[in-house]
């Protein structure tokens, strides 16, 4: 116990002389959270719309406006070719073509049934999918607005309409910073602690300081200890800030208790740490572990259900989330911040995580080896 | 000269690969005596030494270290040694007293053992003023002297001092050999490897290490006398030259 005080001692100094760690530890965690929530947005705004109208009459002009004014289009182009709009996606103009045909409006009134024609770009597929689908949404209310116009009401609705109304549980205005924020925090506590783990022990065998540790009776417990707890302690102090800004700026206040978070949190960076000195361990120089810690953090992301629904990835993918800690920390801050989940709701992940603990500290200290 | 054996070798061997890094060197060093261990770059010295710090797991060979096995106790051998490497090894970023405080405390030595050792240290090199200074502000010559007198804080039996004068100057040389006499002087059995001959004639005994098997083993006096040589320099200028292996 005693020797484990000394390399806190030591390390602590060390975090507290070293302006870049602080930085690292305060400063990017603050700014990235003020940022990034406002550009990771799933709603798509800005479509590109390129109308062609062949039409020119009352109607036409009345649908455009009411798409212009949505607030999610912004009308780039407006001729009366169809081929002239093309040529306005090929250039990247325009993401989506809307063609009023000639005769919309004679059709509409005569014939009581017009036909739209619509085309996306589809090299993005998510602007193309809702930007069609909010286009589709609208025109069906142009639709019912034209056709209350037109319908003295009678007793009945001469069609028969389902409509379906529906609540948004846990996230009632489903404002996506709900949901984004302890996501992004969640990346943000463990690219912080695995990077600053997996740097520091391979930092000391670029200096040759390790030597000197590896020819001391230290056991190699201890030092890994005396590594772990220090990033252990500021993993959490990060936490702390970043649940404060999402407090200040967001005015997220978790529906569950802190306590969950703090518990969940605490195990949580044991398993990232480990992996960081694990990584660590294995390099053998900065160099090789950053890219290492880079490679395993595009997974993470990627592959931790931040931006995209595990449930609708295939069954192998779905399979190696499981392996990836992060998605277990992002699901249970949802949980916790949204649901309001407690420690019995999130067992199943905790005692994972536990696991997950356990086995990269394990491993890390049967890794580090005092003797080549 | 006691007949006390502090180090024993025996057949020690270090292959990497194809590469013999140290083929069958044996010897014994005695207690209280400044054992040189000389030999071009790359004729195995550091991993020689490596071996015996318990850093490096020999290919074959026996070895001791304070009576204890390189194999099995190589962790009993690091309470009763002290190491100082090529690679400068102070922490830049603590004082000199945080370092001392740190590696005395790993060693298990107590606060007030830390305490008084400090002090003490820091008189004999004249850095009273500078205890609290950050190890990166001395100079070259002071960290030397510094990470000397850091490898034998805790007092061990056998101190090993890999090149320890490497790129300080002539008068703190010297200064460093007062203190490797009076470590000496106090028991310390020394075992240093160093490139200066004017170093090798300070040692009682030295052995010349060539393309990794040690060529020529005694005192300065005699190697100068087998070998018809007028100072260290020549012996060792005979022996290196018979090197095959490309210095690195």
């Amino acid at each position: 116990m005693r020797t484990l005080k000394f390399l806190l001692q030591k390390e602590f100094r060390q975090i507290f002389r070293d302006p870049s760690i602080l930085r690292v530890i305060l400063i990017m965690p603050v700014i990235q959270l003020l940022i990034l929530p406002w550009a990771a947005d799933y709603e798509m705004k800005n479509i590109k719309l390129a109308v062609v109208d062949q039409d020119h009459s009352d109607y036409s002009r009345q649908l455009i406006n009411k798409i212009t004014s949505s607030g999610y289009f912004i009308l780039t182009d407006y001729t009366d070719s169809y081929n002239a709009s093309l040529k306005q996606i090929e250039r990247d103009k325009a993401d989506l073509v809307l063609q009023i045909p000639d005769n919309f409006e004679k059709e509409l009134v005569k014939e009581d049934e017009a036909t739209l024609f619509m085309a996306l770009n589809a090299i993005n597929g998510v602007k193309a999918n809702l930007g069609g689908a909010y286009l589709r949404t609208i025109i069906q209310d142009f639709n019912r607005e034209v056709r209350t116009e037109w319908i003295q009401f009678p007793r009945f609705s001469p069609e028969t309409q389902i409509e379906v109304v529906s609540s948004n549980w846990f996230n009632p205005l489903m404002n996506y910073k709900y949901f984004m924020v302890p996501g992004i925090l969640v990346i943000l506590l463990t690219m912080v602690g695995l990077n600053l783990a997996a740097i520091n022990i391979v930092k000391e065998k670029e200096i040759g300081t390790i030597e000197q540790i590896n020819v001391t009776p230290i056991k190699k417990y201890h030092f890994i200890l005396g590594k772990l707890i220090p990033f252990w302690i500021l993993g959490l102090v990060v936490l702390t800030i970043g649940l404060t800004i999402s407090r200040l700026f967001y005015g997220i206040i978790p529906a569950g208790s802190f306590v969950t978070i703090y518990v969940f949190a605490a195990v949580y960076l044991l398993a990232v740490l480990g992996l960081g000195l694990l990584l660590s361990t294995f390099s053998s120089n900065q160099q090789q572990s950053m890219l290492l810690s880079f490679f395993l953090m595009m997974i993470f992301i990627l592959l931790g259900g931040l931006y995209t629904s595990i449930d609708s990835m295939p069954e192998w993918a779905k399979w190696i989330t499981r392996f990836n800690p992060v998605s277990y920390f992002i699901e249970v801050m949802r949980m916790v911040v949204l649901k309001g989940s407690n420690l019995a709701d999130i067992k199943y992940h905790l005692f994972s995580m536990l696991g997950f603990a356990a086995v990269f500290n394990t491993w890390a200290v049967i890794s580090y080896r005092k003797r080549s | 000269m006691t007949g006390d054996k502090v180090i024993t070798a025996d057949k020690l061997t270090k292959r990497y690969g194809d590469f013999v890094a140290v083929d069958h060197i044996s010897f014994e060093v005695h207690k209280g005596e400044i054992f040189g261990f000389l030999g071009a770059n790359g004729a195995g010295k550091t991993t020689a030494m490596r071996m015996l710090c318990g850093l490096s797991l020999p290919t074959s060979g026996k070895a001791t270290v304070a009576g204890f096995d390189v194999y099995r106790e190589n962790e009993k051998i690091k309470q009763n040694i002290g190491y100082m490497s090529q690679k400068f090894s102070l922490y830049e970023d603590l004082t000199v007293k945080e370092n001392m405080r740190f590696y005395g405390g790993i060693y298990g030595m107590s606060d007030a053992f830390i305490k008084n050792k400090t002090a003490s240290i820091l008189d004999q090199l004249h850095l009273q003023k500078e205890g609290n200074k950050l190890v990166k502000a001395l100079p070259l010559g002071w960290k030397q002297k510094l990470a000397f007198s850091v490898a034998i804080f805790h007092e061990p039996g056998i101190v090993f001092l890999d090149e320890p004068t490497g790129g300080v100057d002539p008068v703190t040389r010297r200064e460093f050999w007062n203190m490797i006499y009076q470590a000496s002087e106090s028991g310390i059995t020394i075992f240093v490897t160093t490139h200066y001959m004017d170093e090798a004639e300070y040692c009682n005994r030295v052995s010349i290490m060539v393309d990794g098997k040690i060529e020529a083993l005694d005192s300065p006096a005699q190697l100068k006398k087998i070998y018809e040589a007028g100072s260290m320099e020549d012996v060792f200028l005979q022996l290196a030259r018979k090197a095959v292996r490309a210095a690195d």
